[in-house]
């Protein structure tokens, strides 16, 4: 469980998180939705403790997020930001590898291999595995990016809008990975901005707005036209598709 | 293959010519000069290394970001305060112990918080610091050499200019003593290195203390410049040509190889410029220059090669 109590963040006193209170079930797909600024990133950075403690309280599955090594929290959770770039020069199966450092800190075993192997075949990036990082495009890139981060193999996997640069069928084939690491007990916190993606795959929604969380729940409770339209002050219609919430806007 | 050229290097230097004469105090003070090369060579390229990988940029080195004009200045502030027969009686050791502890301190207190957060967006922001650092120590440095009175001057002014010609003195056995256990230490962290240079947020994801890391690593950097600075003077653009080769000659990015690569490059520049500009050129050149030049031109051409990222 991820819990987060009186969650305060502000930048040169502007403030980007407002003491912000959540309580995230284990087991679940939880879509972080929200407009730009919102402090949906924040949130998520401070979760993952890439961000320096603040105000407030951060626990994941009981371990303080601002007393606990950094080490004994990278066996349970892994975190992919927005940013990409990469200053040093790896093949992708080097970069995968990396997520296995958690453990078994560069000395990899069998297991460690085949979770990377697992990883390439699942990204799709077995005939890229010895290209070199830097020579991919931006969504080749992103899914050696989320392989790496998957290989972590930990409860929680935090994703901070991990379909940027991902055509539709990698974006999908992401959710659909998502969803399996669920169905065999994991745990993901992610950052959407294409609303469908998280009302066709979350099972919980949080929505957020000017720093604050503004509501949260079942994705049929969160994703309705009044809602959605209050939040993105804009005219938004919801309707049913398949039995999921399908989103659509005015044009 | 570059370990047996240096090996080749050393034995030229220390053999070729040795004569019949007083051979035994020929080949002491060639091993004195070699090891002095060898150490300072091994200090420029690694701390380069480090720093670029702290900083997440390939262009940066301890020498722009000012790392040994705070070395000159710290010297110059000791000179100052002491006066000339102050400074000249303190025990060698000592005074490089003081003056490389100081420098650690003072660029870990300043360079800390500035690459702790270095990202691809601060970049710019931290190099543009790092320069205007690097000019504010330089000018500092320059302020206080025309306050000293003119033998004051001589002592900061023979510190101030590059000079692999320089003898050693007392200076190389406190210089190994500080150098080798953080060149040591430095490949010991070869691993963690390798997953500080995934850039702040991928490290700590994946358990690095970050920030312990930055600090211990400027705190290496700083230790070895002061080496590196002691023995020979500032040398501005070689750790860049080596870190640079080091990055485009090695296929990967291992630190524990990059930074070997980089030492035993720098030891190869070094040993061959310097047997070059004494056995060949008869001390008709200076060495600084020959060195940053043709290697600059070296790296001009794997830059437009586009081996050099």
């Amino acid at each position: 469980m991820i819990e987060v109590e009186g969650l305060s963040f502000d930048i040169r006193g502007v403030p980007i998180l407002k003491s912000a209170d959540l309580r995230l079930e284990p087991g679940k797909i939880t879509a972080l939705i929200g407009p730009n600024g919102a402090g949906k990133s924040t949130l998520t950075r401070l979760i993952a403790r890439i961000e320096p403690p603040p105000k407030g309280r951060v626990r994941v599955n009981g371990l303080d997020v601002a007393t606990t090594l950094s080490d004994r929290l990278a066996r349970e959770m892994a975190f992919l930001g927005q940013q990409t770039y990469l200053a040093s020069r790896l093949r992708v199966r080097e970069l995968v590898a990396f997520g296995r450092w958690p453990h078994c800190h560069g000395r990899p075993g069998p297991a460690d291999r085949a979770a990377v192997d697992q990883a390439l075949t699942d990204f799709d990036l077995e005939t890229l595995a010895d290209r070199f990082v830097e020579t991919l495009s931006g969504g080749q890139a992103q899914r050696a990016h989320l392989a790496m981060a998957v290989t972590q193999q930990t409860p929680w996997l935090i994703l901070d809008e991990p379909l940027n640069n991902l055509d539709l069928a990698h974006a999908r084939a992401l959710m659909a990975h998502l969803a399996r690491l669920r169905d065999a007990g994991g745990s993901v916190l992610i950052v959407l901005h294409d609303l469908n993606f998280a009302a066709g795959w979350a099972d919980h929604i949080v929505a957020m707005k000017d720093g604050a969380i503004v509501a949260e729940g079942p994705v049929e409770e969160v994703v309705t036209t009044a809602r959605l339209s209050d939040l993105y002050e804009t005219p938004i219609s919801v309707s049913a598709h398949q039995g999921r919430p399908l989103v659509l806007h005015h044009i | 293959m570059v370990a047996a050229l240096v090996v080749f290097l050393a034995m030229l230097w220390l053999f070729q010519g040795l004569g019949e004469g007083n051979w035994r105090f020929v080949l002491a003070l060639r091993a004195t000069k070699l090891a002095s090369l060898a150490l300072v060579a091994a200090s420029v390229g690694v701390a380069t290394v480090l720093f670029q990988t702290v900083a997440q940029n390939r262009i940066l080195t301890p020498a722009i970001m000012g790392f040994d004009a705070l070395y000159l200045l710290i010297q110059s502030l000791a000179v100052t305060g002491l006066g000339t027969i102050g400074f000249a009686s303190l025990p060698t050791g000592a005074k490089f112990l003081l003056e490389a502890m100081l420098l650690t301190g003072v660029s870990v207190a300043l360079f800390g918080a500035l690459l702790g957060r270095a990202s691809a967006e601060t970049i710019g922001r931290t190099i543009l610091t790092g320069m205007i650092l690097g000019v504010m120590f330089r000018s500092g440095a320059v302020l206080l050499g025309r306050l000293l009175d003119p033998n004051e001057y001589a002592i900061v002014q023979q510190a101030s200019f590059a000079n692999f010609s320089r003898p050693a003195g007392g200076t190389l056995g406190w210089a190994a003593l500080l150098a080798l256990p953080a060149l040591a230490v430095s490949h010991w962290l070869g691993p963690q290195l390798d997953v500080l240079g995934l850039g702040r947020d991928r490290a700590i994801s994946l358990g690095s203390a970050h920030r312990r890391m930055v600090i211990g690593v400027l705190a290496l950097v700083a230790v070895l410049t002061a080496v590196s600075t002691a023995l020979v003077g500032p040398v501005a653009f070689f750790g860049l040509i080596v870190a640079g080769l080091a990055h485009a000659l090695l296929p990967g990015a291992r630190h524990r190889a990059l930074l070997a690569g980089a030492a035993l490059l720098a030891m190869a520049l070094l040993i061959s410029g310097q047997w070059a500009f004494e056995r060949v050129l008869g001390l008709r050149a200076t060495l600084s220059v020959v060195i940053e030049f043709a290697g600059g031109l070296f790296f001009l051409v794997l830059l437009l090669r586009g081996r050099v990222r």
